[in-house]
């Protein structure tokens, strides 16, 4: 990846988990530890890759986002903001009665967000289906469904594995943010899914394994899913749940609560700092 | 009087469908020869995509089509399209509010020898509780077919239920005309009004003539669209009548003998007697003879109706 555009995306994506810390807190509600692992990803395919407008969020022939691990949505709208689709400061209203930003996305409410999601394991049918229409009508689009780890223990996540591979969806790529903690604890220790990846490939689908923290790696996967055809890509990207905020990483206990002033104070300062050595 | 089954309309009304509207895409779920998508599939192969036995992700697939601006239609029988992916309809297709047809065929007891694993009572409480969810059950072949190109203009969700067995062909198809949320007065009266749905409007048009012979002056109505319903019409006949029977091929829990009373409770309380399937399950057996056990049929309705005026 070149290197300026690197450096610009780190320096996005460390504004797009302050813009998160900022939602969660004022909330006082929501899910900072899997939205911060998986906002590398997500910035660098709204700053980078996706073709969206911001000015014209519904456009027929944008590229298309499902977050199915819905509850992350801090993440999807701190990087819509920082794309323009909104303001930034809006997303203290995160939760908040009148605001847009629902504790779960609304495709409806919120321009940029292309399906409503929440209820695990129901995003990526709808992407499925976003991608053979795009089949059907030759379009070019293509359609990227974001899940959790614990999120595939779901069985309606196979049950689309199984029809996106059946009708060869060349334009569907998966990623699965392999956080390696759910609510109840380590995946492992819940509700073993590994091994992913030779799941994945057993339903009949282009398996890409990278660290979803190094957007060199980031790039490459979603590049060489570009030049796979006539099946649909998973990449399974190790995350850090928490990324960025010392005390969140990998702490479970940071799957879904938010932050009292004194821990947003240490947060927002440890990304501060990030954000002025990054910016240099 | 010919006979034929709704779901077989919906399948030929799919085809009828296709040749004005371009963007309509078919889906099912391993029965489509059961639901009769088959028909359009053999017509319209390119457009008709089989989802295999899940109907959860058929309902989400549907869902993601429809947001991209297209038709769609999504088919199972009512107790996997209403029961197994109740969330999925709930949460991917009625709250972002997408426009997505849901065609459930064989609903109701008269699915027969299958039994009661198969013959979903329920449908219609499930569906009509949902936000933005239109509920449509038409009560034969004119009916259904109006209903399926009617409800492809009409913009959002909707479910659409079609039974297995054949049954009488009540409507004429060069007069009639389908009104969602339109209820239909097929025979005027001032004893008491006959509210009935599916394919037990043509037993109450049975059993109205049964009563007018017994000097029993009873006004039958067809309720097609069970939400939004038709609230003016039942409120009329609440006035002018004074008595409301109910009839479906459902439970008498949640679907339109609730519906009925809803309305009547709260603008114009009358009584209203619900024949339906009482809080139970059904059993094998041939849908004829099962309609007649469970009292779905013109000789109960008539037996009911004049035990509510004390004759």
């Amino acid at each position: 990846m070149d290197a300026t555009l690197k450096k610009q995306l780190e320096i996005t994506a460390t504004k797009v988990r302050m813009g998160i810390i900022e939602g969660v807190f004022n909330a006082k509600a929501g899910h900072p530890g899997g939205s911060l692992s998986v906002a590398d990803t997500l910035t660098y395919l709204y700053m980078a890759r996706m073709n969206v407008d911001p000015k014209n969020p519904t456009m027929a022939d944008r590229d298309r986002l499902v977050l199915s691990k819905g509850h992350t949505a801090p993440a999807l709208y701190s990087v819509l903001a920082q794309r323009g689709f909104f303001p930034v400061e809006e997303l203290k209203t995160l939760r908040k009665i009148g605001s847009r930003l629902q504790g779960h996305p609304v495709m409806n409410k919120v321009p940029g967000v292309d399906m409503s999601t929440g209820s695990l394991g129901q995003g990526v049918s709808a992407a499925c289906g976003m991608a053979l229409s795009g089949k059907i009508s030759n379009d070019t689009y293509k359609v990227y469904a974001i899940l959790g780890d614990g999120e595939i223990e779901e069985g309606q996540v196979w049950e689309s594995a199984m029809f996106a591979a059946h009708y060869q969806l060349d334009n569907l790529v998966y990623v699965v943010d392999n956080n390696n903690l759910q609510i109840d604890g380590p995946i492992t220790q819940v509700m073993n899914p590994y091994p992913i990846d030779e799941k994945f490939a057993a339903f009949g689908w282009h398996v890409i394994k990278i660290n979803g923290h190094d957007f060199d790696e980031i790039e490459k996967a979603f590049n060489e899913a570009e030049t796979v055809a006539n099946q649909p890509t998973v990449i399974i990207q190790k995350t850090i749940k928490g990324k960025d905020v010392s005390y969140m990483e990998n702490n479970v206990a940071w799957h879904g609560a938010a932050p009292n002033k004194e821990q947003y104070d240490i947060a927002m300062a440890e990304l501060q700092a990030k954000l002025d050595e990054l910016q240099k | 009087m010919d006979k034929k089954a709704t779901r077989e309309s919906y399948g030929e009304a799919l085809v009828m469908l296709a040749e004005k509207r371009p963007d309509l895409v078919v889906l099912d779920a391993d029965l489509a020869a059961a639901t009769k998508t088959g028909i359009f599939k053999k017509a319209y192969p390119d457009k008709h995509f089989d989802c295999g036995i899940a109907e959860a992700n058929m309902m989400g697939v549907a869902a993601g089509i429809a947001s991209t601006g297209k038709l769609v239609f999504a088919s199972s029988f009512a107790m996997f399209a209403a029961g197994r992916a109740f969330e999925i309809v709930r949460n991917s297709i009625c709250y972002p509010n997408l426009n997505v047809k849901i065609g459930a065929t064989h609903a109701g007891i008269s699915v027969g020898e299958d039994g009661a694993s198969h013959q979903c009572n329920e449908d219609i409480a499930l569906m009509t509780a949902l936000p933005n969810m239109t509920v449509i059950n038409p009560a034969d072949d004119v009916e259904a077919k109006a209903a399926v190109l009617a409800m492809a203009d009409y913009v959002g969700p909707t479910y659409m239920r079609f039974g297995r067995l054949a049954v009488p062909v009540i409507n004429d198809p060069a007069t009639y005309k389908f009104e969602v949320g339109k209820g239909v007065q097929l025979k005027d009266g001032k004893d008491i009004t006959i509210i009935a749905t599916g394919l037990m409007v043509g037993e109450a048009i049975e059993a109205g003539k049964a009563l007018a012979e017994q000097g029993i002056d009873a006004r039958i109505i067809n309720i097609h669209t069970i939400k939004p319903i038709d609230r003016d019409i039942i409120i009329k006949a609440a006035k002018e009548t004074g008595k409301i029977v109910t009839v479906e091929e459902h439970s008498v829990i949640g679907g339109l003998g609730s519906a009925v009373a809803n309305v009547v409770t709260e603008e114009c309380p009358v009584p209203v007697i619900k024949i339906g399937v009482n809080d139970c399950f059904g059993h094998s057996g041939p849908a004829v003879d099962l309609l007649k056990e469970f009292g779905l049929c013109a000789e109960n309705i008539v037996n009911v109706t004049k035990a509510a005026l004390g004759k």
